[in-house]
């Protein structure tokens, strides 16, 4: 099985200032493939994103994107690629469907081939009946499924989603989510940021996990929560949590955390763990399978980024 | 020469059409109550210039004053709202489409559109008789290298600006004292040698010369002096543009 590559980072490197936020970032994504980005703010995730769309100059590195070397020829590889942007940057002085047209525009595309495809864009965004509605109209899920629709206006082969969900409700992110994987199913290539765990989970099939400008892990969802962390979590709160792990949260758990008021017990059975929680009453506890956060939290490191 | 930036004139054209209608009232509005304000209050007082009244002589600078202003609110405050309030450019850059293709697009469509009021002006002075007969068509050609001479200039702050502010001190330090010193109002001969000096290299007074040698039907010397000024200053200044606008963006 050797798929097609659609893109291809080697050694890349990006400085601004003094500052080196990409520092030697190789990766390989295949046609078909959901790639995942993942990383705190600030780990370089949107900077390695312009790098391979050519809209950024790269001190070091190479990179293909759909066969084309970037960014000597970004130009020509944007022919096959869609993007949706991190911030909403629909057109606000046209309707829904003139968004599209405007913007099949500057792929070269005539007005009438992107009339014919504007029925089932917005069909496919859930936006049949908005096609002469004003952007100002819409709510912010609805222009993200817009931004998503002008994002397939010329049907890339290649999609970059940087973090298409940030800010919407949780029915509005299912129904992208959704859409997504319809996309996948097509054969469509998705490179998506986003510091969403379960977003990633969902939908990358491999994901890598950046921070402070490197890939510190590249793997499967699965894989990474088998691979670095205990398959159970138990996360332990309330008066008296300290005593408690001092006393049995460290002999009885694997690995354990502290953070502020609650501890995170890591096992590879938790039965030991809640027993002894069944004898301290005033101590609430919540059992759950690791997850890709742990995963996420235990390589980057709890810390805020700002 | 590829053609790409026409996507982007073609973008703004249909925004404009859009309100075109209140677009051009307020392009002709402005200039209008000038004239009218101006020239038949003030010109009550005044002695004839030149043989002609003050309100003939005040229409050449009315054009190129009016071109002026619609050329510099297109490339500022239009053009800083499609770069940093609605992220247009960003957005049309994600697409096969380049700087330089943004950068000319929006030059050339805020000479356009700024040209198109300036030729709004010029039918409403045959209609009001104060211009007869062909030769002040010439004026055509003129109004778009005026406006194509501003908003070039326009762009560079637009690239610099963070924002409206900015637009304020443009006006203010640049636009209006030109205005002043050009030759809008009165002729600049009555100004101080050192002001006309300073006027002499500014493209306003280069416009007002051509245009009020061809609306007023009198001799018209140096054109070519004149039309290299202000394209120097149109190439110029959205050649800085794209230089600072790519350092901007793509960073």
């Amino acid at each position: 099985m050797n798929a097609a590559s659609m893109l291809r980072v080697e050694g890349l490197r990006k400085r601004y200032g003094g500052v080196e936020v990409v520092r030697g970032v190789h990766f390989n994504v295949t046609a078909g493939e959901c790639f995942g980005l993942l990383g705190p703010n600030g780990a370089g995730k949107t900077t390695t994103l312009k790098c391979c769309l050519g809209l950024t100059q790269p001190d070091a590195g190479q990179i293909e994107l759909a066969g084309f070397p970037v960014p000597r020829q970004a130009r020509e590889a944007r022919y096959r690629v869609g993007v949706v942007p991190q911030f909403d940057d629909l057109d606000p002085d046209f309707t829904a469907a003139e968004n599209l047209v405007v913007y099949g525009r500057y792929f070269g595309m005539r007005a009438a081939a992107v009339r014919a495809r504007i029925p089932a864009l917005l069909d496919f965004a859930g936006l049949a009946d908005k096609a002469d509605a004003k952007i100002d109209s819409l709510s912010g899920g609805m222009k993200r499924r817009l931004t998503l629709a002008r994002s397939l206006v010329n049907d890339p082969q290649i999609l970059f989603l940087d973090e298409p969900t940030t800010g919407l409700d949780p029915q509005a992110r299912h129904l992208i989510w959704d859409r997504l994987k319809t996309l996948l199913v097509s054969g469509k290539t998705i490179i998506l940021t986003t510091h969403f765990m379960d977003e990633a989970e969902r939908l990358a099939g491999r994901i890598a996990i950046m921070d402070r400008g490197e890939l510190i892990a590249v793997d499967s969802p699965r894989a990474l929560i088998e691979g670095s962390i205990e398959p159970e979590v138990v996360e332990v709160y309330g008066d008296g949590v300290e005593a408690w792990t001092l006393a049995d949260g460290r002999r009885l758990a694997d690995r354990v955390e502290v953070s502020g008021e609650t501890t995170f017990c890591y096992c590879a059975d938790a039965t030991p763990v809640l027993e002894s929680l069944r004898e301290r009453p005033k101590l609430r506890a919540l059992r759950r399978a690791a997850n890709l956060e742990d995963v996420f939290i235990k390589l980057t490191g709890r810390d805020i980024r700002d | 020469m590829n053609l790409r930036f026409l996507h982007l004139v073609r973008r703004n054209f249909l925004v404009w059409r859009k309100l075109m209608l209140s677009s051009l009232l307020g392009n002709l509005a402005d200039p209008l109550v000038y004239l009218v304000g101006l020239g038949f209050g003030l010109g009550a007082f005044m002695p004839r210039m030149g043989g002609v009244s003050y309100i003939a002589f005040l229409a050449g600078g009315m054009i190129c004053y009016s071109t002026m202003n619609s050329a510099s609110f297109e490339a500022l405050y239009s053009a800083f709202a499609r770069l940093k309030i609605q992220r247009t450019w960003e957005s049309i850059l994600n697409a096969p489409m380049t700087i330089q293709d943004v950068v000319l697009g929006e030059w050339i469509w805020a000479g356009l559109k700024s040209a198109l009021s300036g030729t709004a002006i010029l039918v409403v002075m045959y209609c009001l008789g104060l211009v007869h007969g062909w030769r002040p068509l010439g004026v055509l050609p003129v109004v778009l290298l005026v406006g194509l001479a501003f908003a070039g200039l326009a762009l560079v702050a637009t690239a610099l600006a963070r924002s409206y502010d900015f637009f304020t001190y443009y006006f203010t330090l640049l636009v209006t004292p030109m205005m002043f010193v050009s030759g809008v109002f009165f002729p600049v001969g009555s100004l101080p040698a050192p002001v006309r000096a300073l006027a002499a290299v500014l493209p306003l007074s280069h416009a007002v010369t051509l245009a009020r040698a061809l609306t007023l039907d009198t001799p018209l010397e140096g054109v070519a002096v004149h039309v290299a000024v202000l394209i120097l200053y149109g190439v110029t200044g959205v050649s800085m543009a794209a230089v600072l606008i790519r350092r901007r963006l793509m960073r």
